[in-house]
Formats: structure tokens, sequence, C-alpha cells
């Protein structure tokens, strides 16, 4: 009796949840299908895909997040490493750096960011070159809670120290022992960890919005004041875009301890 | 985790000297940071005391107890505490599901798998997902607007139109509904751990001690759980809190939120004194900061609990 009353307690907020889920879904799925009257058709989808502005925006914003990959994961490996091999004192003040975009909302963030470089000394706003240093900077800082945990937990599951004395006593230097030994046994974090940068540098709105560059995030901003049925198509392309990426990472992770990660909004 | 533990107790022979050797490693690192997180929060934090001329002054914070400004933090806070509230209840309520309340194995894969993406899908597409589903030509909407029937006199009755009721998607309401798409996934995410660190031996305990589900619950289980839950329900404040991308994209900005009068402050809009946006900003920081601060407190309570 007691427990059959439990289980439809539990079925309620299950179904209830999927519904949640499901019906913006299939809602927002149901209308990019209804561009042509009357018919179910992809021409929202091709239309988003013909368009020129589309295809330059999701270039560059794909260009920066594998520029941003690249960078953040040589700032964050050697940096994990080194903390694990000679300063594991180290690792809470910089575990705290790390999550310190999500305690500053973006917004805010990319303020004092535009204050600070937009100005001398360290004017980084006159060139579309130098903004793209400064935009790239701001990926990296947004992304870095996620890149930073992904490889700390990678890091933990290596023993470090024997890998580092085993490579030294076969005569390996410094570099040698990061890019044929740590990267190689870190690829799995690496990738788990670029995946969720890349997602974010993607779907990114207010970076690319503040500092007037091409990417993605503005442009649907444009569209989805311009157009009904291509916003359904984009919002639609989205969701296959991140669930491909966190569908990867769990592929990629099966078995390991990556946590799922939360927010980045 | 082994090898983790067992670096412990040298780092701790190590930490009081920490020569310089041993800090290299760590430069580019701290000088990628200091350029970029570090000086544009200091910027931040010293441009909210000077004027327009570089003079210390206080006078940014009266910008704070500005009518327009204090409204703009209480429409972002009102946003933030109800779909913290409504999230963390709901949230709840489906952890409590897919671990105690005996749901199919599948059903839990299915909900924590979609908890992850939900939690990861925010930004300008939620509010287009939004728009398609609930907006005046949505697919809920369409679908209550075409439930019709005729009166006596033979004209059409609509009743169930939501716009004829008071609802509208592009104001609060609509908002709310479009952050607990991520709100209560990110409360599965958080939650579930505490519920599945309950032990199946104190309620077994307190029911042979002769407690009832609901003494179980208001004496045992709960006591145990409130650092988790209000911790938990803190971190979705804060993360609707900051959020900017969706209500930009639903309202077009039309909703008063602080992020969005930040927004409007950087394109130089609204605010004779740039320097006022540094005092907006900062008053999100400590917001942000007190939120923050609670969550890593209730955090540490918890986990002494479930490592028992």
């Amino acid at each position: 009796m007691k427990g059959k009353r439990l289980n439809l307690w539990g079925w309620f907020w299950a179904v209830a949840a999927m519904l949640y889920f499901f019906v913006p879904m299939y809602g927002t799925l149901d209308f990019s299908l209804r561009m042509k009257k009357g018919l179910i058709s992809l021409l929202a989808y091709r239309t988003v895909l013909a368009d020129s502005q589309f295809l330059a925006s999701f270039r560059y914003s794909a260009i920066m997040g594998l520029i941003t990959v690249t960078i953040s994961v040589l700032i964050f490996v050697p940096t994990v490493y080194w903390i694990y091999l000679r300063l594991p004192g180290a690792r809470p003040i910089i575990e705290i750096i790390t999550i310190l975009p999500f305690i500053i909302p973006v917004i805010v963030y990319v303020f004092g960011l535009i204050r600070t470089f937009s100005g001398p000394p360290f004017q980084l706003t006159l060139t579309p070159f130098k903004t793209d240093i400064l935009i790239t900077a701001g990926y990296i800082v947004l992304s870095m809670p996620y890149m930073f945990r992904a490889i700390d937990v990678g890091m933990r599951t290596i023993d470090v120290r024997t890998l580092t004395e085993a490579a030294q006593s076969l005569g390996s230097n410094r570099f040698q022992i990061l890019v044929d030994v740590i990267f190689p046994n870190l690829r799995i974090a690496i990738l788990s960890g670029a995946l969720i940068c890349f997602a974010t540098v993607i779907g990114e709105l207010i970076l690319g919005d503040f500092l007037v560059r091409p990417a993605l995030g503005p442009y649907m901003v444009l569209v989805g004041r311009s157009r009904a049925f291509e916003p359904a198509a984009l919002a639609i392309m989205s969701y296959a875009l991140t669930w491909i990426c966190l569908g990867l990472i769990q592929f990629f992770s099966r078995g390991g301890s990556t946590q799922q990660q939360l927010t980045g909004r | 985790m082994p090898s983790h533990l067992h670096m412990k107790p040298s780092s701790m022979q190590k930490s009081p000297a920490f020569p310089f050797s041993d800090w290299i490693g760590l430069v580019p690192f701290f000088i990628f940071i200091l350029a970029f997180l570090i000086l544009p929060s200091l910027n931040l934090f010293s441009g909210a005391f000077k004027d327009s001329q570089g003079n210390f002054t206080l006078a940014n914070l009266n910008f704070l107890t500005d009518q327009y400004v204090l409204k703009s933090y209480a429409i972002s806070l009102e946003v933030s505490v109800i779909t913290s509230l409504a999230g963390g209840v709901f949230g709840f309520f489906v952890a409590y599901a897919i671990t105690i309340g005996d749901t199919p194995r599948w059903v839990r894969n299915i909900l924590m798998t979609f908890s992850g993406l939900a939690a990861n899908f925010g930004g300008v597409p939620l509010a287009f997902a939004f728009i398609a589903t609930l907006g005046r030509t949505g697919f809920i909407t369409a679908f209550l607007k075409s439930i019709c029937y005729a009166d006596a006199a033979g004209a059409q009755i609509c009743p169930f139109n939501p716009y004829d009721h008071g609802f509208n998607l592009y104001s609060m309401s609509g908002l709310a509904l479009a952050y607990m798409y991520f709100q209560f996934p990110l409360m599965v995410l958080t939650i579930t751990p505490a519920l599945e660190g309950l032990k199946k031996d104190w309620r077994e305990a307190s029911e042979n001690l002769g407690a009832t589900s609901l003494q179980y619950w208001r004496d045992v289980a709960f006591p145990i759980l409130w650092p988790s839950i209000l911790g938990a329900t803190i971190l979705l404040f804060g993360s609707a809190f900051g959020a900017f991308a969706t209500a930009q994209a639903l309202t077009g900005g039309s909703i008063y939120l602080v992020t969005i009068l930040i927004g409007q402050q950087i394109r130089g809009d609204v605010l004779g004194n740039p320097n006022e946006g540094y005092a907006l900003a900062l008053g999100m920081v400590i917001v942000m900061a007190i939120t923050i601060t609670a969550y890593t407190i209730l955090q540490r309570r918890t986990t002494r609990w479930l490592k028992v």
C-alpha cells in the first residue's frame, strides 16, 4: 500500500519534469517546420543555412572556439600539472580563482573588460585583430571553470610524480614530459574540457555583442528580432549541438569520474 | 583519488616555504589572470569610487539608492527568488522521484541526461524555444486557442487563450517560465547526490522505532538535507540573478533587470555619468559574493554529513 502511494508521487514529478523538458522542445521543432503555410518543410533550416551572414558568423565563432580551446589547453594543462607536481598547497587558491567567472556575472565582467581595455594604457579595441585578442581572452576566462575542472579531474587520475620521475630518469626534459607523457594521458579530460569550452564560445552572446564582433550570438539576436521561423530552427540546431557536445563527453568519459557541468550563461 | 590523498601530507610539509622556483610554473597562468580577470575587476571596483575626473568620491554609491536603480534590483531579485524557490521545490521532487521515489532506471537516465542538457541550455536559443512554444503564435498558444465552442448566440468562444487571461511571454511571468527551464534541472543535478546519500538504514531505524513517514522526513531526513537544499537554492538564485542573454532575447531589454541596465550602460544609452555604471556592477558583485559565500558554507556542512 505505502510503497504504491510513494511510487505514484514519484511518477507524478517525473512525468511533470519530462513534460517541462519535451513540450518546449517539441513545440520549437514543430514551429520550425511550419515556415511553408500548411506544409511540414525544412524551409526554415534551408533559409538559415543559405544565409551568408549565418555562415560567416558561425565560421567566426567556430574559429574563435578552436583558438580559445587551443590557448586554454596550453595554459591550463601545464598549470595544473605544475600544481600537482610542485605546489599542491596552491591548489585551493587556484581553484577559487578559476571559479571567479561563476561568481562575477558575465555582463559585469564584460563591463570591466571593456572599460579596462577600451582606453590607454592597454587599448585593445582599435582594430578587429586586437579586439579578437581581447575577445579570446574573455572566452578563455568564461570557460575557465569548466576547463580547469576537467583537467583537474583528469590529472587526479594519473600519478603525476611517478610518471615525471620515470620520464626524467629516461632523460626527458620538462617540455618532453608535458608533450609525450602528460598530454597523452590526459587526452580524455582535455577533450571533455575542450568540448564544453567550444560549446561555451559558440553559444556566447555578451562578449560578441558588446565587443561588436560578428559572432553567432549577436547574429541570433538579430534574426530573432526580424524573423519568425528561423529562430526556432536556430534553437533546434543549437539544442542539437549542445546535445552532441554532451554526448561526446559522456561517450569519451565512460566509467570516468567527470562530473556533469553546471551552467554557462 | 588515492594518489591525490597521499600527496596531501607532503604538501603540508612543503607549503610554509614556497620558494620562488616552486612558483615559476604558474607564472603564465598568473600573468593571464592578472591581465584579464584581476585588472578588470579592480578597475570595476575603483571605478565605483571615482568621479568623471578620476577623483575619489562616494557619490556613485548614492546612485544605488536611485529609484530607477532600486526598481531594477527589485525586479532582478524578484525573478531570481521566484525561479529559485519554484525551481528548487520542483527540482527537489524530481530528484526525489528518481532516487527514493522508485521510478525505473530508464526514467532516471532520461531525467538526469536532460537535466545535464537543460542546465547547459540557456541564453538566446532558450528564449527562441519559448517564443516558438508560448509566444503569441507559439505551439501551445495555438493549441489552447483552438479549443473553441459556440455559445447560445452562435458566437465562437475560445476560453483558453492564455493571452486573454493576462499571460504574456514577454513579461515577468514569461521570463520566469523560461528561467525555470534551466533552474529546476540545475536543482536536480545538485541535489540528487545528497538524496542518494540518505542511508536506507536511517529510514529503517526510524520505522523500527515506530516513526511515520512524515516524522521520518521531518525529524531525520530534512535536518540532514536542509543545508544542501538551501545551498542548491542559493546556487539557482545566483544563476538567475546574473543571467542576461535570455532576458535580452526574449523581451528585447524591456524588462529592466540589473543586468539589462548594465548592458545599456555599456552601450552608453541611459545614464549620464559612466561611473554610476561601476556602482551598478559593484552592487551586483556584492550580491553574488554574499550568495556564493552562503553556498560555500552550506556546502561544507553537507559534505561533512554525506561522508559519514
